[in-house]
C-alpha cells in the first residue's frame, strides 16, 4: 500500500529526512516514535505533500502511484489523510462547510456526483457520534478557539468523514484527557479494516494500549534506526532513547 | 499641472457661469448662493495633486485628463438595467441615471405622509427653504475640492427626511447608474438624509455603469443623525473598468445615536471614498466597515474620519482588502479625540491580503488625541494568504483555487455579515463568490 524508499527531504537547505525506508501493507498499524526534533512530523508532512519541504531523493509509492508528483489535494483524494500535530485555525469557515467542500471535492476527483445537503448531514451526524463530537463545534469556525483536545478530536472526526485508506496520526494523543483518548482511539479502531492502514506518531505507550500497532519504528536524526514488534514501545517507555542513541553512535 | 487639468477646471467654471446667466431670479436664492460659494471654493482649491497630503497616493491626473458630459441624456429603460440589478426585497428603490432622478424606474413604497423620500429636485420644488437650509450644512467647512465642486454643480440626488420616532420598515435603495454607452459622462449627485430622534432607517447607495466609455461620479451624501436614531448606511460600488468615482459621506451624530456604515468597492478604475463621521453627542456609537477587491490596474482609496467631540462615545472601524495584479489600495483612518471627549473608545483596524507582488497597499492610521481618559487602538496588517491554512485545506482534498476562495471569502465574511439589508448582503455574497472564483 505504502512504500517509502530512501526518502530524503530538506527545508531551507537543511536536510531533515536522511533516507527513510518504510513498507506499510494494507490493514497494518505502524507506530513511529522518536525523540523531539527527529523528523516525525516532517515525514508526515512530506507524505501529505507540504510544499515547503523539498524532496531531494527517494520515492514514495502509494497504491502503485508515485505520490511525490501529486498535489496535496490529489493525495487526499487518493486516500491519504494527515491528522495534524498542530491543527490550523481557520476563522470564517465553519467545520461543517469545510468538510462538505472537502467531501465533494474528493468525490469530484473520483468522478462521483456531489452529496446533497441531506445525505451529507446524515453522514456527518453518524460520524460525529462515533467520536462524540459536539454538534455546536461543527457550526463554529474551523478550530477557532477550540481547546487543544477539541482540535484533536476534530481531526479524528474529519478522518472518520473522509474514510482515508492511509491515516497518519501525528501526536493525536497529546493534549487529550483520558476519556477523550479512549474515544479517539475507538474512533480510529472503528475505521480499521483489512484495506485501511494507519501510521501513528506518538511519544506514549498509552495510545498504543488502545491502538495496538503491528510494528514500532524509532525515527532518530532523520532515519528509522530501529524497528520491532509492539513490545518495542514498552521497552522505549521504560528505558527512554539513550540506549538507541548509543547504538546508533556506535555504528557510526 | 498639465494643460489638460487647467482645461477641465476652466471648463467647469465657464459652464457654471453659463448656467447661472440663464437662471433669472433663482440666481439670488439661498440654494444658488451656496452653490456659488461652492464654486468659489473649488476655484480656490483646484483639483488636488499628489503633493496634497490627503491625495498623496491617489493621483487624479487621469481622472481629470478628459472631459465629461454632465448633462447627458439617457434612454435607459428597465430592460437594460436588468443585469445591473441588486435583487430587490421589498424596498424603496430610487433610480438616478447620469445623476438625475428617474421617476419611471423608481418605486417608493413607504408611506409618503409619514416619511419624505424623494429626489432632491422634487423636494426643492415643494419646500425650497427646507432643502436649501439642509443643503451643504454638514459639508460647509470641507477643505475638499471635489466636495466643493459637487456643491457648485448639485442638480439632483435624494432628499430623505424621517420624522422623530419613525421607523422605516423597508430599506431605501438608491441606484446610481452611469450610462456611458455613447460618451464620457459625469454626474454629481448630492444626497441629503435627515434622520429624526429615535428614528430608524436602513439605506444603501449602489453605483453601476453601463457601457465602456468613461464615467466620473462625484457624489456627496450628508447624513444628520438625531438623538437616539439608528442608521444603517451602505455604499456598494460595482462599476466599470472605466469608472472614476470620488465620493464623500459626511455624518453628524447626536446623543445616544447609532450609525453603521458599510463601504464595499467591488469594481471600478479609480475609487476614492471619504467617510467622515462627527460624533457630536454623548453615548453615540459609530461603526465603519469596508471591503475592497481591486484587480488589474484598479485603484481604491478609503479615507475615514471619526471625530469625537463629546465624551462617552465609541467608534469602531474594520476595513479589509484583497489586492490582485497591479492594483493599488490606500487606507487612511483618522481618529480625532477633542479635548471634551473624555472616556472615548475608538478602535480601528485595517487588514489586507496582497495576492500579487505588483499590487501595493498603503495604510496610514492617524490618531490625534487631545483628551487624557480615552481608550484607542489601531492596527493594520498587510500579508499574503495564510499558507498553513491553505495546506491544511488542501490536505483534506480541497483544490488550491477552491481553498483560496474559501479562505478569501472567510476573510471578507466579518465585513459582509455586517450588512443588514438582506438583498444587498446576498448580492455581495454572490458577486464576491464569483469574483474570488474568477482567478
Ligand atoms: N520550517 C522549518 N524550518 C527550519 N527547520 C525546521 C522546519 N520544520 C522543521 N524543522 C526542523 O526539522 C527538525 C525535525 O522537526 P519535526 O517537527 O519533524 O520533529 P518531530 O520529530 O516531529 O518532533 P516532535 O516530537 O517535537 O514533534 C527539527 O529540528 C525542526 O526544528
Ligand atoms: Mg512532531
Amino acid at each position: 500500500m505504502l512504500s517509502i524508499n530512501d526518502l530524503r527531504a530538506s527545508i531551507e537547505g537543511k536536510e531533515i529526512l536522511k533516507g527513510i525506508n518504510l513498507e506499510v501493507k494494507p490493514g497494518e498499524v505502524h507506530a513511529i516514535m522518536g525523540p523531539n526534533g527527529s523528523g516525525k512530523s516532517t515525514l508526515a508532512s512530506v507524505l501529505a505533500g507540504r510544499e515547503e519541504y523539498e524532496v531531494t531523493g527517494g520515492s514514495v509509492v502509494f497504491d502503485g502511484k508515485d505520490i511525490l508528483e501529486l498535489a496535496p489535494e490529489e493525495r487526499a483524494a487518493e486516500g491519504i489523510f494527515l491528522a495534524f500535530q498542530y491543527p490550523v485555525e481557520i476563522p470564517g469557515v465553519t467545520t461543517i462547510n469545510f468538510l462538505k467542500t472537502a467531501v465533494n471535492e474528493i468525490r469530484k476527483y473520483k468522478g462521483e456526483s456531489p452529496l446533497d445537503a441531506a445525505q451529507f448531514l446524515k453522514m456527518v451526524r453518524e460520524k460525529a457520534k462515533l467520536v462524540s463530537m459536539n454538534d455546536s463545534l461543527l457550526k463554529r469556525a474551523l478550530n477557532e478557539g477550540f481547546s487543544g483536545g477539541e482540535k484533536k478530536r476534530n481531526e479524528i472526526f474529519q478522518m472518520a468523514v473522509l474514510e482515508p485508506k492511509l491515516a497518519i496520526l501525528d501526536e493525536t494523543d497529546s493534549g487529550l484527557d483520558i476519556d477523550a483518548l479512549r474515544i479517539v482511539a475507538e474512533g480510529v479502531n472503528s475505521l480499521r479494516s483489512p484495506e485501511r492502514s494507519t501510521i501513528v506518531v506518538t511519544h506514549y505507550q498509552r495510545l498504543l494500549d488502545y491502538i495496538v500497532p503491528d510494528y514500532v519504528h524509532v525515527l532518530y536524526k532523520g532515519r528509522i534506526v530501529k524497528s520491532g514488534p509492539k513490545e518495542l514501545a514498552l521497552e522505549l517507555e521504560e528505558k527512554g532513547y539513550d540506549w538507541i542513541k548509543a547504538e546508533v553512535e556506535a555504528v557510526g | 499641472m498639465s494643460t489638460e487639468t487647467i482645461d477641465l477646471k476652466t471648463r467647469l467654471i465657464t459652464d457654471f457661469h453659463a448656467r447661472e446667466a440663464v437662471m433669472n431670479g433663482e440666481a439670488s436664492s439661498e440654494f444658488h448662493q451656496k452653490k456659488r460659494a461652492g464654486l468659489a471654493r473649488f476655484e480656490q482649491l483646484g483639483f488636488p495633486s499628489i503633493k496634497h497630503e490627503e491625495w498623496k497616493y491617489s493621483n487624479v491626473r487621469d481622472l481629470i485628463s478628459v472631459s465629461y458630459d454632465f448633462n447627458a441624456d439617457s434612454s435607459i429603460g428597465l430592460a437594460e438595467l436588468e443585469d445591473l440589478k441588486v435583487p430587490a426585497q421589498e424596498a424603496n428603490i430610487l433610480y438616478f441615471v447620469n445623476g438625475r432622478y428617474n421617476a419611471e424606474l423608481s418605486t417608493i413604497i413607504s408611506p409618503v405622509e409619514k416619511i419624505t423620500i424623494s429626489s432632491l429636485s422634487e423636494a426643492y420644488k415643494n419646500d425650497p427653504a427646507k432643502v436649501a437650509s439642509h443643503f451643504n450644512e454638514l459639508t460647509k467647512d470641507a477643505e475638499d475640492a471635489f466636495t466643493a465642486l459637487n456643491t457648485a454643480f448639485t442638480q439632483d440626488g435624494v432628499f430623505i427626511h424621517i420624522p422623530d420616532n419613525q421607523s422605516v420598515e423597508h430599506p431605501i435603495i438608491l441606484r446610481f447608474v452611469s450610462d456611458a454607452r455613447e460618451k464620457n459622462v459625469g454626474s454629481q449627485p448630492r444626497n441629503i438624509i435627515s434622520v429624526g430622534k429615535n428614528a430608524h432607517v436602513k439605506l444603501a447607495e449602489a453605483f453601476r455603469t453601463l457601457g465602456d466609455q468613461r464615467s466620473f461620479t462625484n457624489a456627496v451624501t450628508e447624513i444628520h443623525v438625531a438623538e437616539e436614531a439608528n442608521v444603517q448606511y451602505y455604499k456598494v460600488q460595482n462599476e466599470s473598468e472605466n469608472a472614476y468615482h470620488v465620493g464623500t459621506t459626511q455624518v453628524r451624530m447626536l446623543d445616544r445615536s447609532h450609525f453603521y456604515a458599510g463601504t464595499v468597492t467591488l469594481n471600478g478604475k479609480f475609487t476614492r471614498n471619504n467617510l467622515n463621521i462627527v460624533l457630536d453627542g454623548e453615548h453615540c456609537d459609530a461603526h465603519m466597515y469596508g471591503l475592497y477587491f481591486p484587480d488589474g490596474s484598479q485603484h481604491v482609496d478609503n479615507h475615514t474620519v471619526a471625530d469625537h467631540q463629546k465624551p462617552n462615545s465609541e467608534s469602531n472601524e474594520l476595513y479589509k482588502g484583497i489586492l490582485r495584479d497591479k492594483s493599488k489600495g490606500v487606507f487612511n483612518g483618522k481618529i480625532f479625540v477633542r479635548p471634551d471627549a473624555q472616556k472615548t473608545n475608538a478602535f480601528q483596524s485595517c487588514k489586507n491580503i496582497v495576492l500579487s507582488p505588483d499590487a501595493t497597499m498603503n495604510t496610514k492610521p492617524q490618531l490625534e488625541i487631545f483628551a487624557d481618559d480615552v481608550k484607542c487602538s489601531h492596527g493594520t496588517t498587510t500579508g499574503q494568504i495564510d499558507e498553513e491554512a491553505l495546506f491544511y485545506m488542501r490536505s483534506r482534498g480541497i483544490s488550491q483555487p477552491e481553498a483560496m476562495s474559501l479562505l478569501m471569502f472567510a476573510f471578507c465574511a466579518d465585513v459582509v455579515s455586517q450588512i443588514k439589508i438582506d438583498s444587498v448582503r446576498e448580492y455581495l455574497e454572490n458577486v464576491i463568490t464569483k469574483k474570488l472564483a474568477s482567478k
